[in-house]
């Protein structure tokens, strides 16, 4: 007795909800992550050192402390204040604050790489910073953003499971209840472990098709 | 009136000087070459009369456009921004779009800065590109071009803002030898239009070719200034017979 198939198809409603928020948090947390990364990437490049500094502080603070710390403050320890949010919410929140500081880290650096001859170029026509900013960097900076932000991405669709502990009803945690009750322990995790296997992948297709795209202009010498 | 004046511009780096005090009268039609050795200030001096880099003091002037080198460049971000529509800059490296084709670097300006309709801006886009005879090129991304090639493309984009002044920043020194020449022509070609032109370059014989004036800079100043054909045969200074043997030295030695 090792594999129990019976057991799995039995599983698949509840699987597939828990797979559900696992993709809800996921791709919300990419998303606000990706906002809130973006505008993080301004504050730290900006010439105004106060932005520039508090960007830096909680970026720091952000990479400098585990996820799962994190998600505890926000479910557990913001109700001490009076601020009680559901689990989905909380995590959410949590996903979206953590990837943004990633995500800045990720979009500062491909602005910061792109040649300065070609910001020069932009402003030696007479355009503005903005327009230079949206018309020759960011298109630029986004193909060199898109592999590591790819990455973040698929990190993010894993560490989702650590919803599993402040009470989501996440992908693990379906396997943890019915594990709890029906002790097939390995049945429940291989299959969990393939679901998110299974996302992952079509992520990685996903930024494949992306970065291809991005590249065939310049690409192909 | 003179389509360029400079007053007293000064540019310092921190502790050094690169441009001490130049003055400086172009007329409109008129081609310049700026000549003399590296860290003598000439792209510096180049890159100042398209606020490129900023003044540290002095005026510039161009056309109606006053530049005051005493005021920081973002407190006179409009003047700025409208001089630069009217004075073209081509860069050593081409710094061409590398994510748009040559026709898209091209009408990136008309378009974008100036708010022209694309089928006007694409119109003399097309023709510009032919003109520097890339007709065929127009949407090859740069990447498929030559060094060559893409400086074309880069003349064409500064043109396509209808300049009155053109910038040239040593615009072949980043090429292969065998490329050097279309660009030249390129360049001569444009010269035979009286357009106002300011070409930092190494190339002598080019320069005495092309240029109604020839200025030599050493140390942050104008050394002498002069016909091509004089400045080259009869040099007053010392600083400027000693820089024009060596690098006519070089050339025939190359040559031969």
């Amino acid at each position: 007795m090792t594999f129990n198939i019976d057991l799995l198809v039995q599983s698949v409603p509840l699987l597939l909800k828990g797979a559900g928020y696992t993709v809800l948090l996921s791709l919300g947390g990419m998303f606000f992550g990706l906002v809130l990364g973006f505008i993080l990437a301004l504050m730290r490049l900006s010439s105004v050192t106060l932005l520039s500094r508090l960007a830096l502080v909680y970026i720091s603070f952000i990479r400098g402390t585990p996820l799962l710390v994190q998600l505890f403050l926000i479910y557990y320890g913001l109700p001490q204040f009076g601020i009680r949010l559901d689990p989905i919410s909380s995590a959410m929140i949590g996903f979206s604050l953590n990837m943004a500081a990633y995500t800045a880290e990720i979009l500062r650096g491909s602005i910061a790489s792109i040649d300065r001859g070609q910001r020069e170029a932009a402003l030696s026509i007479g355009m503005t910073s903005f327009q230079m900013m949206r018309r020759v960097i960011l298109p630029q900076a986004a193909r060199v953003a898109l592999p590591p932000l790819g990455n973040s991405f698929i990190s993010l669709v894993k560490d989702t499971s650590m919803a599993a502990t402040i009470q989501v009803p996440d992908l693990f945690r379906q396997a943890q209840l019915i594990t709890a009750r029906t002790f097939e322990v390995f049945t429940m995790y291989i299959s969990v472990a393939l679901i998110y296997w299974v996302i992952s992948v079509c992520l990685d297709w996903a930024q494949y098709r992306l970065e291809w795209r991005a590249n065939r202009h310049t690409a192909g010498k | 009136m003179n389509m360029i004046e400079v007053r007293g511009l000064t540019k310092r780096f921190r502790e050094s000087e690169v441009l001490r005090g130049i003055d400086l009268d172009v007329a409109k039609g008129e081609v310049l070459a700026v000549i003399g050795p590296s860290g003598s200030g000439k792209t510096t001096l180049l890159r100042c009369l398209n606020c490129l880099e900023a003044p540290s003091g002095g005026r510039i002037r161009v056309g109606e456009i006053e530049i005051d080198g005493t005021v920081a460049l973002n407190r006179q971000k409009q003047r700025v921004r409208q001089l630069r529509q009217h004075v073209g800059f081509v860069f050593q490296n081409f710094n061409l779009f590398p994510h748009r084709t040559a026709l898209e670097n091209v009408i990136e300006g008309p378009v974008i800065v100036k708010g022209e309709s694309r089928a006007v801006a694409e119109e003399r886009g097309r023709n510009l590109l032919a003109k520097v005879g890339l007709g065929d090129k127009l949407d090859s991304y740069p990447a498929r071009l030559s060094g060559g090639q893409q400086q074309r493309v880069a003349i064409a984009r500064a043109l396509a803002m209808q300049p009155d002044v053109l910038l040239f920043d040593e615009p072949t020194s980043a090429l292969d030898p065998e490329l050097v020449g279309e660009v030249l022509s390129t360049i001569r070609s444009l010269a035979v239009e009286r357009r106002t032109m300011l070409i930092v370059t190494h190339e002598m014989n080019f320069a005495r070719d092309v240029a109604d004036r020839v200025l030599f800079m050493d140390g942050g100043v104008i050394v002498e200034q002069g016909s091509a054909r004089t400045l080259f045969a009869d040099p007053k200074h010392e600083r400027t017979r000693r820089f024009l043997r060596k690098v006519l030295h070089q050339e025939t030695s190359e040559s031969a």
